[in-house]
């Protein structure tokens, strides 16, 4: 694939407005505005970024505790996002689901699943369903490191090879589960090494470089809607940032920390569009403006939001009419 | 007692569920089976034989032993068009489906705003004395029923068995659907064709004046023999069977507990924060001025379930231990 191709500015205003999404939220968080914990997705954009740029709103993907990143990327409008982190009426998921589960099924995003390895089955299903419905629609699942060590990422990934489900696993190889670093936790240095077992292609790609995100995942893609089955990519990447809400990131020293730093996808996407002429620091930053403006508006947005009603708590637990129509021809 | 409807002829409470899943998948090509031996072998309980005869592999489908990940494709395809109707040999095996049941399938609507539903449906076995011991005899429909989202429904009879499951399979919401599999060769009525039984609707499946008994699932039938015990000596018991424990028909159990001032509630599940607890303290508070004696509850006893017959079967209510609590809570002793 050649550069031309690849919508790179695109990818670059989508992470920028990941970034500036995240710095936002941690922000109003650190001032008590919003309430619970905080899964940033700061360090990571080029990944949500690289795989969902292929997808269209029929496509679907699930996520995990760190959503923000991958809801923004498959098109949630982040005023919904921000509304959602606000626990206001108008959020994604009405203020029931909150930060861990933000999605908008309407754009293909599912509210992201929480329970670390529970979306990799789940994708499997949606993908059972979008081929048995004559479908080409392609389901991603994004998860990461500590997710490959749960049994849901073994069941579900023989599930998905064996039927050739149209899936994309996507694991986010960012060193750390918590606090837990993968040298504790795997005795193998690429968790891509694991598709083998299963019988479907396993990838190692840098998650940093959106470009390589970009062409990886589009080939995995392609390769599920032509029904030949799932791929595993795994993104080599890192968080550049806490855990959750107060990480003191003592588990990692602050030599590693500067290192990614360096590395961070965004600022070298920005000099790369600049040498190859697609940018200019005026063009660059009127695409920072953009983003800004998209984030003031979907905070007052989320401010001017009105609460749920109390009633609202009893809303929802069931799906309220029943299909009882009678069998047609039967009986 | 409810009345089948005039088509009706005799068949097993294996059947009338084969025939409800075979009207709905017919009904509906949306409807799939998924599962451990559910294509070729039918269950080992041969429940599902000669599906996969007439929908194919392709919808009557065998997983690999992977119960928490088939579970989860189920929920993943329930929430994109299809209405899975997924098979789980042993009740005790839901231990390992419950993150998808219960913190996935049961929250997916509400977490959702309302957006998404999981019309899924799990079907599972239940009740001890076949000698299988503590990992395939457990009746674990109190966790289920504890869980906010989830319809859990227990029939007793062929004909509930029938019209509960294809209500089941119709409803945009995650359905339990318990099966006792010592009951799979019991006989009674149901009709051939179409009908359904609303959830939430108990049914009095023994009219009484004395003492309401309140069972679910095979111990309906263990109450009713209770009842024939009971009128022998002149006590006239009522049996009611609420049929599904989410939803609970609350109203019906009050009712004859307020009529018969006298109630115990009978269930295989494990006693000790069990479904009869549940159930006795909704009698307790809709029926407290009307009782004569304290609620009784009768489950499993608080103990694995052991593999020796004659342990085993100290283990559950039987139609004497009932009969003669009724006629200690009667003053008949
Ligand atoms: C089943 C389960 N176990 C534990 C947790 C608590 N927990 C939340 S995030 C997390 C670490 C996950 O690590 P990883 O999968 O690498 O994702 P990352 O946080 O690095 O994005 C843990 C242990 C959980 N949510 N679910
Ligand atoms: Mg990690």
């Amino acid at each position: 694939m050649s550069n031309a191709s690849i919508p790179l500015l695109d990818m670059y205003r989508t992470m920028l407005l990941i970034l500036r999404f995240e710095e936002r939220c941690n922000y109003i968080f650190m001032q008590g505005r919003i309430p619970s914990t905080l899964h940033l997705y700061i360090g990571q954009e080029a990944v949500a970024t690289g795989v969902c740029t292929h997808l269209g709103h029929d496509d679907y993907a699930l996520s995990t505790h760190r959503p923000h990143g991958h809801a923004i990327a498959k098109g949630v409008a982040p005023r919904a996002i921000m509304a959602e982190l606000f626990a206001k009426k108008t959020g994604c998921c009405q203020a029931k689901g909150g930060s861990m589960h933000v999605g908008d099924i309407s754009v293909g995003m599912f509210p992201a699943i929480a329970i670390v390895g529970a979306n990799i089955p789940i994708a499997a299903g949606v993908g059972l369903a979008a081929k048995r419905l004559g479908t080409d629609r392609v389901a991603v699942a994004f998860f990461g490191d500590g997710a490959a060590n749960e049994g849901a990422f073994h069941e579900g990934l023989n599930m998905a090879s064996i039927w050739d489900l149209p899936v994309v696993y996507v694991c986010e190889n960012n060193l750390y589960a918590a606090s837990t670093p993968v040298s504790v936790a795997f005795r193998i240095e690429d968790i891509a090494d694991r598709a083998a077992a299963y019988g479907m292609p396993g990838v190692v790609v840098d998650g940093n470089d959106v470009e390589a995100v970009y062409e990886a995942a589009g080939e995995a893609i392609a390769r599920a809607r032509r029904g030949e089955g799932p791929t595993l990519i795994e993104c080599k990447t890192y968080r550049l940032c806490g855990h959750s809400r107060s990480d003191p990131r003592t588990y990692r020293s602050k030599e590693e920390e500067v290192l990614w730093e360096e590395n961070d996808p965004i600022s070298s996407l920005g000099e790369r569009l600049k040498r190859m002429g697609l940018a200019t620091d005026q063009s660059l930053a009127a695409i920072e403006q953009e983003v800004v403006d998209l984030i003031d508006e979907a905070v007052a947005f989320a401010e001017d939001s009105p609460a749920p009603e109390p009633i609202d708590t009893l809303n929802h637990v069931f799906y309220p009419h029943q299909a009882y129509e009678t069998a047609e021809g039967e009986g | 007692m409810s009345t089948p409807s005039t088509n009706s002829r005799e068949v097993t409470f294996g059947e009338a569920i084969r025939e409800a899943l075979v009207e709905e998948m017919r009904r509906d090509p949306n409807v799939i089976i998924m599962g451990e031996d559910v294509a070729e072998a039918g269950t080992p309980f041969k429940v599902l034989s000669g599906l996969v005869e007439e929908f194919g592999t392709e919808r009557v489908i065998d997983t690999p032993i992977s119960e928490a990940g088939f579970t989860g494709l189920a929920v993943g395809a329930a929430m994109t068009g299809m209405r899975p109707v997924v098979d789980i040999m042993f009740g005790d095996f839901l231990a390992l489906t419950m993150d998808q049941v219960a913190n996935q399938a049961a929250k997916v609507h509400y977490m959702s705003g309302g957006k998404l539903s999981v019309p899924l449906v799990i079907r599972t076995t239940m009740g001890a004395s076949r000698r299988s011991a503590a990992q395939h005899s457990q009746s674990l429909h109190a966790w289920l029923s504890h869980i906010p989202g989830l319809k859990v429904v227990l029939p007793s009879t062929p004909y509930d068995a029938k019209g509960l499951l294809k209500t089941a399979v119709r409803d945009d919401n995650p359905v339990a659907f318990f099966e006792d599999k010592m009951m799979y060769k019991l006989r009674g009525q149901a009709p051939a064709g179409d009908y359904i039984i609303p959830f939430g609707v108990a049914d009095i499946k023994r009219e009484g004046t004395d003492i309401t008994v309140v069972a679910t699932s095979s111990m309906v039938h263990v109450a009713l023999g209770a009842a024939r015990l009971l009128e022998e000596i002149g006590i006239s018991a009522e049996v009611i069977d609420p049929r599904t424990t989410v939803p609970l028909d609350t109203q019906t159990i009050i009712e004859s507990a307020r009529k018969t001032s006298r109630a115990i509630v009978v269930d295989e599940g494990y006693e000790g924060y069990g479904v009869t607890a549940e159930i006795a303290s909704v009698i307790a508070d809709g029926a407290f001025y009307y009782l004569d004696a304290p609620v009784k509850r009768m489950g499993a006893m608080h103990v694995p379930v052991p593999f020796s017959p004659p342990l085993e079967d100290s283990t559950i209510p039987t139609q004497v231990s009932v009969a003669e609590m009724a006629k200690t809570l009667c003053g008949k002793v």
